[in-house]
């Protein structure tokens, strides 16, 4: 049974169709890609995963329960965290406060056993395991820096690591890539296939098609609310179908 | 524990000695003043607590008055004790959030603002609609003083000892809320609410529990309030009262739990020393408040801090 599938799934915006009719399944272990030009409805299939919003029609299955029409907070408890477009972090807080944010489902507490420090066993094992994905994520030397003083690719680091510390079972990544240079994508791309190792599964949305033929095995490409086709990086890169929606159909003719 | 930590613990406890000594060298009047005074540190304390997660509400006040009508209603009508009416005031008041959290939560920033107003315009009105029990426009008066051995509670300095004991346990409570993971999370929700929710937070849960809690403590604070005065009118929870506390929050700061104290405590000092100006006070009031917001945008509580700075910073190298 696959991890994830997406059954039949459709999600308009008044006559607008987002998605329609969209099928597809995500196997345990995978870096899955998920690409298509803008507009294709990526993100809008991100959101729908994540419990942000609800599919119009179909159902979202995660490890045999239907999910659709969860809150994002019990998306996330079930085991699937999401990161955003762009660099969300609490910019406000430190490195080690933002992943103990993350580590919510583990420490998540009642205000009397607050009050009373009753809950210091469980605050402790929050901070080992804070301290732990941020070592793994190569963020330990800066624990104490506030997250808006981090370069971006540290920044970005952070920003999986706090995914990283609620425990998924998949993740589901947003433009990771997104304003990197060469060298930060290489370092990206190294701890994204580290955290796959660790047990992680991944879906990914990227316009960075280096990054994308180079992370995942299986690629499904969307096309205008519709999924175009599915395959391996090699048959992707000659999908006839895939060159004519990147490049507006201009070999056809 | 560490050096700074035990020096912290020895300045709170000195300053609680002081105010103890302090209300038997002051007039009568002044001794009042510092009863509502301390009250008013409960009532802008756990008004912080609910700022933590991002939203300002208008009907803080008003949760103070549901407080001190269930108390005053308990204690006079139905002959409850004090002891245990005070409590009941914290937990009528925190029922009546509890139910508000449905409506009031379907509403984010502006909109909460507005909407948590109307509710509690609509309480405030229920207050003055329906006589029995609430005694109407008028209110309700003669409500019975606490009671322990021979003690006089009618007197300020007794009562001040009361107001100050259950102040300090409220604040310790809220103090160790705000730094635990509680704490914690309140502020995440605050500064992003959607990535909190994306590692499980349940932010509607927090933010509710965030205006309960609050509204428990400036229930007491309320049910302190109208034992003292002896009577309890709708006209004291109007939205006026609202814009001091959050006038005492802004310019004392909201980005630690001092500031609001420190807010409350400078601008009532002000306020009662201006008694004597009359028609000038409000006047004078709002030009030190416009210079206040002007000069000191992070409030009061930035002023300690930034003095430290200015006596620890190395000269300045003379230029060239």
């Amino acid at each position: 049974m696959a991890l994830l599938e997406i059954k039949n799934v459709s999600k308009r915006f008044g006559g607008l169709a987002a998605l329609s009719n969209v099928s597809f399944a995500v196997e345990q272990g995978e870096i899955r890609g998920l690409i298509g030009p803008n507009g294709a409805g990526k993100s809008t299939m991100f959101k729908n995963i994540a419990g942000f919003s609800q599919p119009s029609e179909g159902e979202i299955v995660f490890s045999g329960q239907t999910i659709s029409g969860y809150r994002p907070h019990t998306i996330a408890d079930l085991g699937i965290v999401r990161t955003f477009q762009e660099t969300t972090l609490f910019q406000e807080l430190t490195v080690f406060e933002n992943a103990l944010v993350g580590c919510h489902l583990q420490a998540n507490t009642n205000i009397f056993s607050a009050v009373l420090g009753l809950d210091k066993h469980k605050q402790s094992r929050a901070r080992d395991k804070a301290l732990e994905v941020l070592e793994f994520m190569g963020l330990s030397q800066r624990i104490d820096q506030l997250a808006s003083e981090l370069p971006l690719g540290s920044q970005r680091s952070l920003a999986i690591a706090i995914a990283l510390t609620s425990g998924p079972k998949l993740m589901l990544m947003d433009e990771p890539f997104a304003g990197m240079n060469p060298e930060e994508t290489r370092q990206m791309m190294e701890l994204t296939r580290k955290v796959n190792k660790s047990g992680v599964t991944i879906v990914l949305v990227e316009h960075d098609m280096k990054a994308v033929m180079g992370l995942c095995e299986y690629i499904t490409v969307l096309n205008f609310g519709t999924l175009l086709t599915e395959g391996t990086p090699e048959e992707i890169r000659h999908n006839e179908a895939v060159i004519e929606a990147y490049l507006g159909g201009s070999r056809k003719h | 524990m560490s050096k700074v930590q035990l020096s912290q613990i020895a300045g709170i406890v000195a300053m609680l000695v002081g105010l103890m000594v302090l209300p038997n060298y002051l007039k009568y009047h002044h001794q009042d003043f510092l009863i509502f005074l301390t009250i008013n540190i409960l009532v802008v304390v756990s008004y912080r607590l609910m700022t933590l997660t991002g939203e300002w509400s208008l009907i803080h006040i008003v949760m103070m008055g549901v407080g001190a009508y269930t108390s005053a209603l308990l204690s006079k009508n139905l002959g409850f004790p004090v002891w245990i009416s005070m409590p009941m005031a914290g937990v009528g008041a925190g029922l009546i959030a509890a139910l508000l959290c449905f409506p009031l939560f379907r509403m984010t920033q502006f909109y909460f603002l507005i909407g948590s107003f109307a509710v509690g315009e609509a309480i405030r009105l229920a207050w003055i609609f329906f006589v029995k029990p609430f005694g109407g426009s008028s209110g309700v008066s003669s409500i019975p003083p606490p009671e322990l051995f021979a003690i006089d509670f009618m007197d300020p300095i007794p009562y001040f000892y009361l107001v100050l004991a259950v102040v300090t346990v409220c604040l310790v409570i809220l103090y160790r809320i705000e730094n635990s993971r509680i704490g914690l999370t309140l502020h995440a929700v605050h500064w992003k609410s959607s990535l909190s929710e994306s590692v499980g937070v349940n932010t509607w849960k927090y933010r509710s529990l965030a205006f309960i809690v609050a509204s428990v403590f400036v229930g007491i604070a309320g049910a302190l309030k109208v034992h003292y005065l002896g009577n309890v009118t709708p006209h004291q929870f109007g939205v006026g009262t609202m814009v001091f506390v959050l006038i005492w929050v802004i310019v004392g700061g909201y980005n630690t739990f001092f500031g609001p104290v420190l807010g409350a405590i400078v601008l009532s000092i002000l306020d009662e020393s201006l008694r004597d100006l009359e028609e000038y006070r409000p006047a004078i009031y709002g030009a030190l408040l416009i210079a206040a917001i002007m000069f000191m945008p992070k409030g009061l509580e930035s002023v300690p801090p930034s003095i430290r700075a200015w006596f620890k910073a190395p000269a300045t190298p003379p230029p060239g």
